[in-house]
């Protein structure tokens, strides 16, 4: 466990721009450690940009990204490839690799990143398939699953190395509202049960408003509201209690 | 003129890249063996017919010309000597630009398009490291055996359109298939293979890499991985030719 008692995540004047696109001005935040922060926003608003930067995929051309009490701008590849085992990333579509069985994909860091034997990394494995309901598929392809499954596979790979933050872009996009909302369960149980810090991108309000302890709002790459959901209703900036509203189409 | 020096530069920088990641821990021994399986064996079945094909046709145009001649006893040296040297490398080395380089140019535009990559990344695994270094390697490593195959079965192709024709027995095409063929005609080509692998494994790797233009990118990098290995293997091949010429004078027939 890391010694680090502030924020878990901290976004400080981020600025990020690609060519003369603008995505992400003068950003800041900061998600206690232990917490949910869902990212409310219209599409191109610089969301899953936001989770790129504090994952080190991408680089911020100002500002800086604290992750655990380190500024993942300032570290060497080493240091980067430290910070990223803290955290855990659903990406959108999941980005399994095709290639690969589902037992396959998640045992893949396991192999590469711990000093497991081949009996422990089954057991993690196994473990991590049986929390996300997919403990009978582990030697299915990805391109044999659907939808709903792909992304409970996506989230037992980033939860294999047990990260301290969990990042999940747009979690609960593409699937019916039934799967969206028990992957948003898993979501939930991430943080209640094993204290993870959770940043969810995503355009549904009614998931992020069951998961989220706090909302950030970004509007053209502009973060116009932070805060909890009813701070943010009385915030009066109409745009951020339009988009947090429950009434706003996912 | 200047995006073509910038393209020589990015792609060099990823070549010295490609040799950096490929001597540092921790070796991707088993990512490589099964890339050499991908790009060396898978590529045995287009090689072999390719190579017997080739050697086939060649006897049928040139044994005419020799025996008009009165050198019909020169045919499997023609033959031996034409494969060896050049027939075999640089064939072998445009048909695994074509098979392997559109395939590598393909598969990691796939996985840059699908954020594999990325997902690579956010494991803490050098993405760089665990898919470019071993396609290269196994491109050096499998390019020279595929010409030995390509090479043989030339020889062999050209052996039976010659026994259709005069009905020469095997040992005799084969003494003098190489008899007047030196170590160097055969180690010097061979070798020069390690360099069209490199290319081919490096040029095909950047293009699937770096691609940042959607699902067209995909398609792009996978023409672009065939088109530009294929033209720089073609102009390697000259390079390399007036080199061994320098190193071996006796080479130069």
């Amino acid at each position: 466990m890391s010694g680090h008692t502030g924020p878990a995540v901290v976004f400080d004047q981020v600025f990020k721009a690609f060519g003369p696109n603008h995505v992400l001005r003068n950003v800041s935040f900061s998600v206690p450690a232990g917490e949910a922060l869902c990212i409310l926003g219209r599409s191109g608003t610089g969301k899953s940009v936001t989770l790129k930067l504090l994952m080190a995929l991408i680089k911020p051309d100002q500002g800086s990204i604290w992750v655990d009490g380190d500024d993942i701008t300032r570290l060497k590849p080493a240091g980067v490839s430290k910070a990223r085992r803290k955290m855990g990333f659903l990406f959108q579509d999941a980005a399994l690799f095709d290639s690969l069985t589902l037992y396959e994909n998640l045992a893949l860091p396991l192999r590469r990143l711990t000093q497991k034997t081949t009996a422990e990394i089954d057991f993690a494995v196994d473990d991590v398939l049986r929390h996300v309901g997919l403990a009978g598929d582990k030697d299915k392809f990805p391109s044999s699953l659907s939808g709903g499954m792909r992304k409970r596979a996506g989230l037992a790979r980033a939860l294999v190395l047990e990260p301290r933050v969990l990042l999940a872009d747009e979690p609960s996009s593409g699937l019916d509202r039934i799967t969206a909302s028990e992957i948003d369960e898993l979501l939930l149980r991430q943080k209640h049960d094993k204290g993870m810090t959770v940043l969810v991108v995503t355009h549904d309000v009614h998931g992020a408003r069951r998961v989220g302890d706090q909302f950030a709002v970004l509007h053209k790459g502009n973060l116009i509201a932070h805060g909890t959901a009813s701070e943010i209703e009385s915030s009066g900036d109409e745009t951020a209690q339009k988009l947090i509203s429950e009434d706003y189409p996912a | 003129m200047s995006n073509l020096i910038e393209f020589v530069g990015r792609v060099s920088s990823f070549g010295f890249r490609v040799i950096g990641d490929g001597v540092r821990m921790p070796f991707e021994g088993a990512q490589i063996l099964n890339h050499i399986i991908e790009a060396g064996y898978k590529s045995l079945p287009l090689v072999v017919p390719a190579g017997f094909a080739l050697g086939t046709v060649m006897t049928l145009h040139t044994r005419n010309t020799l025996m008009t001649f009165g050198a019909g006893a020169m045919i499997p040296t023609v033959q031996a000597l034409a494969f060896f040297v050049e027939i075999g490398p640089l064939v072998a080395g445009l048909l695994l630009a074509g098979r392997v380089g559109s395939g590598i140019g393909a598969v990691l535009a796939n996985m840059r398009v699908t954020e594999q990559i990325d997902a690579i990344e956010s494991l803490s695994i050098d993405s760089f490291k665990f898919l470019v270094v071993p396609r290269v390697l196994a491109c050096v490593v499998a390019l020279p055996l595929l010409t030995l195959f390509m090479d043989f079965a030339g020889l062999l192709g050209g052996y039976l359109a010659e026994y259709s024709s005069s009905g020469a027995s095997f040992s005799l095409y084969i003494r003098r298939a190489f008899a007047d063929l030196q170590w160097a005609n055969f180690v010097a080509p061979t070798l020069k293979t390690t360099v069209f692998g490199f290319i081919i494994g490096t040029v095909s790797s950047y293009f699937g890499f770096t691609t940042n233009m959607g699902a067209a990118g995909v398609g792009r990098a996978a023409t672009n991985s065939v088109v530009v290995s294929s033209l720089l293997v073609i102009l390697a091949d000259v390079i390399l030719v007036k080199c061994i010429f320098f190193a071996f004078p006796e080479n130069a027939l």
